[in-house]
């Protein structure tokens, strides 16, 4: 019996320590980006408690069919290039809160990953929620077959944030999951309206981590007053705002991504 | 039975509060800390902050703490103290090193949190802050279980401005309605952001669907107040230093306070309904 990902040729996850970092918005930015260089890409959210995913595209009210291979994912376009799963669709009312335990919500990651019937994929990514514990495990556990290309690490720029994701790093180091780098999200806001940089965030210590750390720095992302409105309305930002100052590093993130894929694939 | 033990144990604290959010990093551990800095500057008042994010302990770097360790005498675990009326508890205390991470499912946690109600010789305090992970998961039920029997005031919930944030918030509320939680209110945090240079707002979490407020409205729970962006909250909290104290003419820290009185008041009200029944 063929697996659900075996259609799947890269899968790469998006962890933080911290909680509120731009996780879902850096999986949300990079699937755009790959979509917009022709790939096909899936995005697997397994945030049980706080599911962003679905809204991020404006599919939230969709729901969710059977197949005979299981779940089919939602499609939130026509010529399928994106593909989402979250336990946002499973929900009657989107109010309800998922007051689950560990064994529960570990039960549903094992379905998730191995029930949805992704098809052929470029790139499957697979958000999660903040922190090191049952959703973690559970997750690199079930998709410990399929060779992972890695982890990218989500980091705001300051102490109490980067103190996190230090944590994070070991996480990764302890259950053999690569790092591809670090993302330094909401590194400084330029006021559109007199250009001024404030750094409402600090700035830096992501940067600083992935040096100290030993692993690559994929850039830092500004804040963005469209972006964040691009992800309320479930807009393209890659496609509508090019010249929107997130635009670069968000583009670039998904350039190195693309590259570590290619030289895994030859 | 295990509510009812540490409920004895618990006894000589007057008031608990539960700072939750459905959502990470909208400034749970920062409201806590804050909090607890506001309710101790009354040195009259003794006040205790239990933090019980497992996973992502900030309040130990947040009151200048980081690198305390925890003492264990004859009467239970010491709380590590910043001043002598505030007393802080944190699995950071128990973490040897920075990069220690703490990789356990759900009953270990529990089992931590537990004895962190029950081992911590707290003494007798006025209010005890309790500062909770983002979600409603193993941490959130275990906590208002081991509290059933004791007298939890209620909870103050987390949020910012953009939908992406209301929409957990919304199951945090439904949470606390489930399990019986009062809830004080809502505190909208990263409300806005004042250029200091043109003095111009920006709204870098947009309140596309009405924010706090709507949503508060909608739901019938109130709006404690609004606290616009400061740079200096960020830097404060790297520092450990309290930002109340750092930048007492931001607009951000009048908001706090304002915040922080109603939160008392919700209180004080609470404990002379309760003698009144009484």
């Amino acid at each position: 019996e063929r697996s659900n990902l075996a259609g799947v040729r890269h899968v790469l996850l998006v962890l933080s320590g911290k909680g509120g970092v731009g996780k879902s918005t850096v999986s949300t930015e990079l699937a755009l980006s790959l979509r917009q260089s022709g790939k096909k890409v899936g995005i697997l959210d397994v945030d049980l408690c706080g599911p962003s995913i679905p809204r991020m595209f404006k599919v939230q009210d969709n729901d969710v069919h059977q197949c005979d291979s299981g779940w089919v994912p939602v499609f939130v376009d026509q010529e399928k290039s994106i593909s989402l799963m979250s336990i946002g669709f499973l929900l009657e009312k989107p109010d309800d809160a998922v007051v689950w335990r560990g064994p529960k919500k570990n039960a549903l990651i094992k379905q998730f990953v191995a029930d949805v019937a992704w098809g052929e994929l470029d790139f499957l990514i697979v958000d999660t929620p903040p922190g090191t514990s049952d959703e973690h495990i559970s997750t690199v556990e079930a998709l410990r077959p399929y060779k992972p290309l890695g982890a990218i690490l989500v980091t705001t720029p300051q102490a109490v944030s980067v103190g996190d994701v230090r944590r994070e790093l070991t996480f990764c180091k302890k259950t053999g999951l690569r790092v591809l780098g670090i993302v330094e999200n909401m590194s400084g806001f330029v006021c559109p309206h007199c250009s001024e940089c404030t750094n409402i965030f600090s700035k830096g210590g992501g940067e600083e981590l992935a040096k100290h750390a030993g692993v690559p720095f994929l850039g830092s992302v500004p804040l963005d007053p469209q972006l964040s409105q691009s992800l309320e309305e479930g807009r393209d930002f890659i496609q509508e705002f090019p010249k929107s100052s997130a635009f670069p590093a968000l583009a670039h993130i998904a350039q190195q991504i693309l590259d570590c894929a290619s030289q895994r694939s030859s | 039975a295990e509510a009812a033990e540490l409920r004895e144990r618990l006894r000589c604290v007057k008031h608990i509060v539960l700072v939750l959010s459905g959502k990470g990093g909208v400034g749970k551990s920062t409201f806590s800390a804050l909090l607890a800095h506001g309710l101790a500057a009354d040195e009259t008042k003794q006040v205790a902050l239990l933090d019980i994010d497992i996973c992502g302990p900030s309040i130990p770097k947040m009151m200048g703490l980081e690198g305390e360790q925890v003492h264990q005498s004859g009467s239970g675990w010491s709380p590590v103290y910043v001043e002598e009326n505030l007393g802080v508890m944190s699995v950071g205390f128990l973490l040897s090193s920075p990069d220690d991470a703490v990789i356990w499912r759900g009953p270990k946690k529990n089992g931590l949190i537990k004895q962190f109600l029950r081992d911590v010789d707290w003494g007798e305090i006025d209010y005890l802050i309790v500062d909770t992970p983002p979600g409603t998961s193993d941490e959130h039920l275990s906590i208002v279980q081991y509290l059933s029997a004791s007298r939890i005031d209620g909870a103050v919930i987390i949020t910012t401005p953009q939908e992406v944030s209301l929409q957990d918030v919304r199951k945090e509320i439904n949470f606390c309605h489930k399990v019986k939680l009062p809830i004080i209110g809502v505190v909208e945090n990263m409300s806005g952001f004042i250029c200091p240079k043109c003095k111009n707002e920006s709204q870098i979490f947009p309140p596309t669907t009405g924010g706090a407020e709507k949503m508060c409205q909608n739901l019938n729970v109130s709006l404690l107040g609004k606290v616009p962006l400061d740079p200096q909250i960020g830097k404060s909290c790297d520092k450990g230093q309290s930002f109340l104290s750092e930048a007492p003419e931001s607009p951000a820290t009048s908001s706090y306070r304002n915040i922080i009185q109603r939160i008392q008041e919700y209180c004080d009200l609470h404990h002379f309904q309760e003698e009144k029944i009484m």
